[in-house]
């Protein structure tokens, strides 16, 4: 396991008298792959939009490498090179895959006028790399023209361009087919090899079990569970501890959360 | 089971047989295609005037008459696509432009050099911009409610101020700047000159520069813009200064070209300009517009009334042709866009 590369103390965000995080701490290593699962509600997505930088959390720290952050923002956290492919895919689906790849870090001369041709030509050899195609395209076919997969692509392509560090990655594979969804993976694989770390959300236990080696579960803006894939054992082990806190019966439950180490 | 490796595809590189898109004609066509389209309505429309009264149409008098205020509108609606591109609307630049040139004119006035006039018009311009911005975007009102209301307003200053008295700048088409800005180049009036100097630097702007870039992204995504990092209340505000600093350009031109400064200066420009920019091919839904289209739609805008008067009706037909050439314009871009959602 490598260097600690972030990590969220006590992170607390509470919309009026809401909590939707409880009190979060969390941290990814160097080179691992995370698995964060929860119900609908649990706070996947604002604990992801906190590690963004879209959403400023009502209190707690944010580490870099051991470091604190004070003002963190969107800009603040792709600059420590965190890359996150949201759910929505957050495209401008009037522009062109170029002008969405370098979205918020064109390239530009020093008068701010874009190397046009440079863009170009890196937005390419991505897109070449993720294998994203079903049928010819160009960097400056409108992102509106394509399939949900297709898609998919040029927001992955976004997140791994510059040699980002941690790669988060809300629910990928909802709405893609299996040959999409297998394209994923093997991205996934090879971002790991590569040396990425990979923040994995999921609501599909079995794809998240495959794919990552430690789980976070979250439940009620607070992390129930922590365990190495080890640990786990098997998809139907991390299945029957979600279901199990889907039961009323949560006495049991936080027994077996609190043995965990 | 064994999946089949759906992925060794990946790695081979994309076998391209060319994209129809990257031919440069087809290329340049698909760019530029709205910019085009207003280009086809302005010559159609020009040839219909020219076979009413070759008399007239053949002459470059006429075309010097509109050369000589288009100007002031190109200064109004190249800084509008910024405003309309990035999702807003602005109402409030005719008054702008009405109080930088009311600067310009004091400044003229009090026997100041015009060139000083001119800066304090363009900082009225700005302030007035960073006024507006900062309603719009910090305070959160509505563009269209907001710009109307600072447009009441403003205007009303002005008129409490001057009692509604006009100001004369006799002594400006003796000086430099009235000969470096509104003199006669060629027999082809200077202001036209600068107009399509500022079109073409703002053209670059809108499409080559990073600020052009976010502009499109916030006004077509704000939401992903913000996550990816664009301060978004920033490109939306500067899109209202520099709005402003065009309303100040039209106010100094408009005194220049007037020798008067009007407290009405400005009231007649809202709506051509604004036609002018959906003319052309900008779409009302932020997010895509065109620099150049819209500079030619406001020369279309600009020659229905001449023309029409030029071919012999009475100027009475004057705002039926207005809202046909609107009313076909917009149903012509409708069909040359695509709209994604």
């Amino acid at each position: 396991m490598g260097e600690r590369i972030i990590e969220l103390k006590d992170i607390k965000k509470s919309y009026g008298r809401v909590y939707a995080l409880g009190g979060i701490n969390l941290h990814v290593d160097e080179g691992e792959v995370v698995g964060l699962v929860g119900d609908n509600g649990a706070g996947k997505s604002t604990l992801i939009k906190v590690l963004a930088g879209a959403v400023t959390p009502s209190s707690g720290d944010i580490l870099i490498r051991g470091e604190v952050v004070h003002g963190w923002d969107a800009a603040k956290s792709r600059q420590f090179g965190i890359e996150t492919v949201f759910q929505d895919r957050a495209l401008a689906i009037q522009q062109t895959i170029t002008r969405n790849i370098f979205m918020g870090r064109e390239l530009t001369n020093a008068l701010g006028f874009l190397r046009v041709k440079e863009q170009h030509k890196q937005a390419e050899k991505l897109m070449r790399e993720i294998g994203f195609t079903s049928r010819v395209f160009s960097p400056d076919s409108i992102v509106g023209q394509l399939s949900g997969g297709e898609r998919q692509g040029v927001a992955i392509a976004r997140a791994i361009y510059n040699q980002s560090e941690l790669i988060i990655l809300d629910e990928p594979t909802t709405a893609l087919s299996l040959t999409e969804t297998e394209k994923v993976f093997h991205f996934v694989r090879q971002a790991r090899a590569a040396g990425r770390s990979i923040l994995f959300i999921g609501h599909n236990i079995h794809h998240v079990f495959d794919i990552a080696e430690r789980f976070v579960v979250l439940d009620r803006g607070r992390i129930v569970l922590e365990a190495s894939k080890a640990e786990m054992g098997s998809a139907e082990k991390l299945i029957g501890f979600m279901e199990e806190i889907a039961h009323p019966n949560r006495e049991a439950l936080f027994a077996t959360a609190e043995a965990r180490p | 089971m064994t999946l089949p490796d759906q992925t060794s595809a990946a790695a081979e590189p994309v076998l391209t047989p060319r994209h129809p898109d990257q031919t440069r004609l087809r290329r340049f066509l698909l760019d530029n295609r709205a910019a085009i389209g207003s280009l086809i309505v302005f010559i159609v429309m020009l040839s219909c005037f020219v076979i009413g009264n070759p008399g007239v149409f053949t002459q470059w008098q006429i075309y010097r008459a509109v050369l000589t205020t288009l100007p002031v509108v190109i200064f109004l609606v190249v800084p509008l696509v910024f405003v309309v591109t990035v999702g807003e609307i602005d109402l409030s630049f005719p008054a702008t432009m009405c109080a930088a040139g009311w600067a310009f004119a004091l400044g003229c006035q009090a026997g100041y050099d015009p060139f000083i006039g001119a800066i304090a018009a363009l900082a009225v311009g700005l302030l007035l911009g960073v006024f507006v911005g900062w309603l719009v975007v910090y305070g959160q009102l509505s563009s269209l409610i907001a710009t109307l209301g600072v447009s009441f307003m403003l205007r009303g200053l002005i008129l409490i101020q001057t009692q509604g008295v006009s100001i004369a700048v006799v002594t400006v088409p003796q000086t430099l700047m009235y000969k470096t800005f509104s003199g006669d180049v060629f027999g082809i009036p200077a202001q036209s000159l600068w107009a399509i100097g500022f079109t073409i630097f703002c053209a670059y702007l809108y499409n080559r520069h990073r600020f052009g870039a976010r502009v499109h992204v916030t006004g077509d995504n704000p939401d992903a813009a913000q996550q990816m990092g664009v301060n978004i209340k920033r490109v939306r505000v500067l899109c209202y200064v520099f709005m402003g600093l065009g309303s100040a350009l039209a106010g100094i031109f408009s005194v220049l070209i007037n020798f008067t400064w009007y407290p009405s200066a400005g009231d007649g420009y809202l709506l051509p300009s604004l036609a002018s920019v959906f003319v052309g091919g900008t779409a009302p839904w932020g997010g895509v517009g065109t620099i150049l289209g819209s500079a030619i739609g406001s020369l279309t805008v600009s020659f229905i009334q001449t023309g029409v008067v030029g071919v012999g009706l009475s100027g009475f037909y004057v705002q039926f042709f207005y809202g046909l050439i609107i009313i076909l314009s917009l149903l012509g871009h409708r069909w040359n866009q695509v709209r994604y959602r």
